[in-house]
């Protein structure tokens, strides 16, 4: 219920419409009853009496009330439309808000593919569920009440037939529906677990077919796919059950009134004429009570849906502004100050551990480290990406929780290592730097970047298209436009997360020349796996085990430092100059 | 239930009817059962509607009640086998739907298996996705009910239309009549839901694609603070998938009322003119009351049957789909020659054998019996010209020769052409002219399977698969120890790292790796290469995100395991190629220069370019 009333509310704009379809099915419902009282009288008077202006009177007058009942259907399709994928479209469009409110903590807690079938396929279940069981939902309430009580009103000791038939129906409905339900949130699981495996292969297509481990993956997708096939088997063979069970039922009670109303006439308690209108009524409950386990049916399969879309809306996003002053990023000084990080607060080890740094504005500075050593997680604390755990990240003297996340973000800018580019022009993908920028300022960024001599060779220049995820340009030739893109915000802080691992030796220099021409103000952090690349860096901060181990300029760490010396050897070795 | 899906029409309807028969073939009893079944069980449903008069007129009218009994009783066992047939289509119907269902996930999935490379190169995953879901889903959703209902229904038609001219034959005239105006509204209206439907299908496309590359990216859009802008498009597109679906819901949602009041006008009429009937002496009223009866009875199953008719139409066009896929060309293979495990012999000869000895040759079938040739690890390129997209060749007139026990780099601008050599090795691209020998054998006589299992490559976009660590490390080769899967990673010197994980070589990887970093990944992928103790190894970018003391460790590990074996390597870093036998420097498609480190920096060409580029700058 509660899962109802919060997927509910999301209707709000919508919920003139849904009112106003309930009214629309529930008065056709009702005209659908009057209809057949109309054609009593046809029979009962018209004909018995021989009245024929009576029966075309009659006749007429179920005309009018079909148009009518048409009317009200075509408002009802209108109505349930407008509510549905209202609905639908209000779900989705919260949902979105709230995963782009997600820090990349919250988002690490969700795989991809996840948060995508929960935005699309999920919400579709919900916008569907409602659309078609907004119909028979409405109506088979409506035509079991009447009928129960029209039925009662011809014959009450009869209609005690219902007090039997009813509550078997409901036991055996609801058996079959508690059974199926958590069935079918087996069969969701057992349908990811698919959709992974065949995901996992069209990603590594490349690693499979190298290892020529086709038959282990055959085998691999082979038992979950057996496993979903049996999951669905389960869940299908108890859920189509409710047909026979309705069937066995309403078949029971037509043969009860039968053979219990047979009596009653013969006893003269009852009267033929009544007896059929009776059976007819039997079987509009037990119709509209088919018609209720359908809904349920509906409800349940949609419900899954419900949770897995509120676990998205129930994550707490923990980065929040609520801290927040109205001040902006002035010089782009950086202090941290005894930090330490970890990626869960449940987790034993700290991935960074009291780190204390202290960056002027307009430094460079080069961070260099083994694999793994946390370089990435420590500048991505500055936009406040992640939360630290315990100390500060100052910018500008204040905690980088004072600065709005908009502020903050607009002064800061960042190449991530694995960088995406989206589908679209390159024009476009650099706008995301600065939305107005003009041709001149991208040619400017493009130069900084080393992209120019690319982008000028492509027949269409900045229009060209690319596809999902840059595939149509190289890792150099993305590395250099992802940097443009990060140059296009003219930042107070830069920060290169080895952002020119594909780019070759000479362009590196030339694009770090550029940057220090063009933004000499500029803060400018770079993760390297290079020592060329951080040479000149105003301090260089060795980083080993999410430690700071060593901080100072390229001669000062090659005298002292061991770790520096040997990463320098390492490149130096064999040089033969 | 009227539901968005878009009502396409498959374009061979009889060849995909065809083979959609064939899968169905292994369960003709199933399906010849299901079919009776379904016929008893809407023939028990008609018949008891149609009982009903005579029971009351003979029966309860004149008060017979033992008459009654036995009737009720006939009834009863009409009804209950009417019932036990539904139980048991229904459950026929599930066990072979989910069995055929499973069946074509199969073989679509071991068919992907087999297709060449360039085919997953040439569409998006999503494309490709959408076959194993909605393409399926569509089938599945069509043997669960449309198949039985489609039967279900046409029993109840024409059960019922039989009825009505039985009953009466003038009467069924009207009848008929407006069973034709409907069926016209029906398929009319469809078609024009049709049209709206395939619009609301792009827009949900649209999207939904927005939606996978703004999730897939959203760390991108964090960093540049774009949610605003997103969100903006977002919404959009929302809105635009919102407007397409109430118009569609609203056209197909106006079918079912409108049949509902047609079948209203035709109850009035046939009422009317019923009576007519009756009060003309033409018919008697019990029977214009129980004919009224099917007439109402006559418009829902006339519904339900072009409902499930659009379904199953639907279903066609996704088995069309995904028979479409089936039968895309697997890679082809002409290769006889195999690789084996051989020892030496006695007498010096080399002879095949089980388990592993570290020694491997070529099984060359001749004209009688097979020659074995061993395996060194020699290739040679001979003149290899090769292009993606024809008239824009990658590579012109290559060669090149890696002597075994090599160790022989590749370098040069990005898009030069390195990938490419390495692609036509695994034979993942077939040489277009030239060719490419392997241990003085033409590289398409190998088996491809051999081929690539005397190789392993690491390309720099490491993905990992979902499952422990010691298990991704150990798809190198299966049968590997958890010994030899803790050594590969200590060559690959992941070892430390991976211990310190929650739960070393037992923590769970989610997705493709994402909470490792990309260096870390990377080591696991060498140790996954090592592991497969291959004869020939190929590092493509593999160590581009790995600091260079690590990398230093790491070749060395590797220069121990490939003692006597051939190395290919591609990088930018010069560091990582500065030790390699040969050099080749890879421009525009071609081989520019070739030699030792020393030798190249002597010529002064591009590779001293290059190389100096760094030692300027130190």
């Amino acid at each position: 219920m509660e899962l109802f009333r919060r997927l509910g509310s999301y209707l709000h704009k919508y919920r003139r419409y849904g009112i106003l379809a309930v009214a629309c099915i529930a008065l056709e419902t009702v005209f659908e009853l009057v209809i057949p009282l109309i054609m009593a009288n046809i029979i009962d008077i018209g004909v018995v009496t021989g009245d024929r202006a009576y029966i075309f009177q009659q006749g007429v007058l179920m005309c009018l009330c079909a148009l009518v009942s048409l009317a009200l259907g075509v408002g009802s399709a209108h109505f349930t439309a407008l509510c549905g994928h209202g609905l639908g479209a209000e779900l989705r469009k919260a949902e979105y808000q709230k995963v782009q409110s997600f820090s990349f903590a919250n988002r690490d807690r969700f795989h991809t593919e996840s948060l995508v079938t929960r935005l699309t396929t999920d919400v579709t279940t919900i916008q569907n569920a409602l659309l078609g069981g907004m119909r028979p939902g409405i109506r088979a309430p409506i035509m079991m009440t009447t009928s129960i009580v029209l039925s009662f009103a011809i014959n009450a000791r009869l209609a005690l037939v219902f007090l039997v038939a009813a509550p078997v129906l409901g036991v055996l409905l609801f058996q079959i529906i508690s059974r199926v339900r958590p069935l079918y949130s087996k069969m969701q699981s057992a349908v990811d677990q698919v959709n992974r495996i065949v995901q996992e292969n069209l990603t590594a297509v490349r690693v499979v077919k190298a290892y020529v481990r086709g038959e282990y993956e055959v085998e691999k997708f082979s038992e979950v796919n057996q496993n979903l096939q049996q999951v669905s088997q389960r869940s299908f063979r108890i859920a189509v059950l409710n047909m026979p069970a309705m069937q066995l039922v309403m078949y029971a009670t037509i043969l009860a009134i039968l053979w219990l109303g047979g009596g009653m006439i013969a006893g003269g308690d009852l009267q033929v004429g009544k007896l059929t209108g009776f059976l007819s009524y039997v079987l509009q409950v037990l119709n509209s009570l088919m018609m209720m386990s359908n809904v349920f049916l509906l409800l349940t399969r949609a419900m899954a849906s419900g949770w897995r879309i509120l676990e998205v809306m129930d994550e707490p996003p923990d980065i929040g502004e609520e801290r927040a002053q109205d001040v902006e990023v002035e010089r782009g000084a950086i202090r941290f100050d005894h930090v330490s990080f970890k990626y869960r607060r449940e987790a034993r080890e700290y991935v960074l551990r009291d780190i204390c740094l202290d960056i002027a504005p307009g430094q460079t500075v080069g961070i260099i480290g083994g694999t793994g050593s946390a370089k990435s997680t420590l500048v991505q604390l500055i936009p406040r990406l992640y939360e630290v755990t315990e100390g500060q990240v100052l910018v500008d003297g204040r905690p980088v929780w004072e600065y709005p996340l908009a502020h903050l973000r607009d002064a800061i800018a960042m190449v991530l290592q694995k960088n995406t580019l989206f589908s679209g022009t390159i024009g476009e993908n650099l706008r995301w730097g600065k939305a107005d920028a003009t041709e001149e300022e991208l040619d400017q960024a493009c130069a900084i970047a080393c992209a120019d001599e690319f982008v000028s060779r492509l027949e269409k220049g900045y229009d060209t298209q690319l596809g999902q995820g840059g595939v149509n340009v190289s890792g150099g030739q993305k590395q250099r436009l992802c940097l443009a893109r990060a140059i296009l915000k003219s930042p107070k802080v830069l920060i290169l997360d080895d952002s020119t691992s594909a780019v070759d030796m000479v362009t590196e220099a030339r694009i770090r020349e550029g940057l220090e021409k063009a933004l000499p103000q500029t803060t400018k952090i770079i993760i390297a796996q290079r020592i060329t690349s951080v040479l000149h860096a105003d301090q260089i901060v060795i980083l080993q085990d999410g430690r700071v181990d060593d901080v100072g300029t390229h001669w000062e760490l090659l005298e002292r430092s061991r770790i520096y010396q040997e990463i320098y050897h390492s490149q130096q070795e064999g040089a033969g100059l | 239930m009227a539901r968005p899906m878009s009502y396409k029409r498959p374009k061979n309807l009889k060849k995909t009817l065809l083979r959609l028969g064939h899968y169905l073939g292994g369960h003709k009893l199933a399906m010849a059962a299901v079919a009776v079944l379904v016929v008893v069980s809407s023939g028990a449903n008609i018949m008891g509607t149609y009982l009903l008069k005579p029971v009351i007129n003979r029966f309860i009218v004149p008060g017979d009640l033992e008459g009654l009994l036995r009737a009720v009783v006939m009834m009863g066992i009409m009804y209950g086998l009417g019932a036990l047939a539904t139980l048991g289509y229904n459950q026929i119907m599930v066990r072979t739907a989910q069995q055929v269902v499973a069946q074509i996930r199969r073989d679509l999935f071991t068919h992907t298996q087999t297709l060449p490379l360039q085919y997953f190169d040439a569409r998006t995953h999503g494309e490709l996705m959408s076959h194993f879901t909605n393409d399926v889903d569509a089938v599945t959703e069509a043997l669960n009910n449309s198949f039985a209902m489609l039967i279900q229904s046409f029993v109840m038609v024409t059960g019922t239309i039989v009825m009505l001219v039985v009953l009466d034959w003038r009467l069924s005239i009207i009848v008929i009549a407006f069973l034709l105006v409907m069926l016209a509204v029906i398929l009319y209206s469809g078609r024009r839901s049709k049209a709206y439907y395939t619009s609301q299908q792009a827009n949900l496309a649209d999207l939904n694609g927005f939606v996978e590359e703004m999730v897939a990216g959203q760390k991108v859009e964090k960093v540049f603070h774009h949610e605003e802008a997103d969100f903006q498009e977002f919404c959009r597109r929302n809105e635009a998938l919102r407007q397409s679906g109430t118009r569609a819901f609203r056209y197909s949602g106006m079918m079912i009322p409108t049949v509902v009041s047609l079948s209203y006008f035709n109850y009035a009429l046939s009422a009317c003119i019923g009576g007519m009937f009756v009060l003309g002496g033409l018919t008697d009223l019990g029977s214009l009351s129980s004919y009224l009866v099917y007439v109402r009875q006559s418009a829902m199953p006339m519904n339900q049957f072009t409902q499930q008719s659009n379904f199953l139409m639907n279903a066609l066009s996704g088995a069309e789909r995904i028979f479409d896929m089936m039968d895309v060309q697997s890679e082809v293979d002409q290769g006889d020659v195999t690789l084996v495990q051989v020892r030496r012999g006695a007498d010096g000869a080399l002879e095949p054998c089980q388990g592993y000895t570290g020694e491997f040759a070529w099984r060359c079938p001749t004209g009688e019996g097979a020659e074995l040739v061993p395996l060194r690890g020699d290739v040679r390129f001979h003149d290899v010209t090769f292009s993606y997209v024809p008239g824009r060749p990658v590579l012109r007139g290559v060669s090149l020769y890696a002597k075994p026990g090599q160790k022989i780099a590749f370098v040069g601008s990005t898009g030069a052409g390195k990938t490419t050599i390495i692609n036509l090795i695994t034979r993942f691209y077939e040489v277009e002219e030239g060719s490419i020998t392997y241990d003085g054998i033409d590289l398409r006589r190998i088996r491809k399977a051999d081929l690539r299992r005397s190789l392993s490559v690491v390309v720099q976009d490491t993905h990992l698969f979902t499952g422990t660590v010691a298990d991704n490390i150990r798809y190198g080769r299966l049968d590997a120890t958890d010994e030899e899967v803790r050594q590969a990673a200590v060559l690959a010197n992941a070892d430390s790292f991976i211990r310190r994980l929650p739960h070393g070589y037992d923590t769970v990887l989610t997705g493709d790796g994402d909470n490792l970093s990309q260096g870390q990944r990377q080591l696991i992928a060498i140790a996954r290469a090592a592991v497969a103790r291959p004869p020939v190894f190929i590092l493509d970018e593999a160590t581009s995100s790995i600091d260079t003391r690590t990398e230093k460790l790491i070749e060395r590990g590797l220069d121990t395991l490939m003692e006597g074996r051939t190395v290919f390597v591609i990088a930018h870093r010069l560091s990582t190629v500065r030790n390699a036998n040969a050099i080749m420097v890879v421009e525009q498609g071609e081989i520019m220069e070739r030699g030792d480190h020393q030798e190249l920096l002597d010529q002064r060409g591009r590779y001293f370019q290059l190389y100096t580029g760094q030692a300027q700058l130190s």
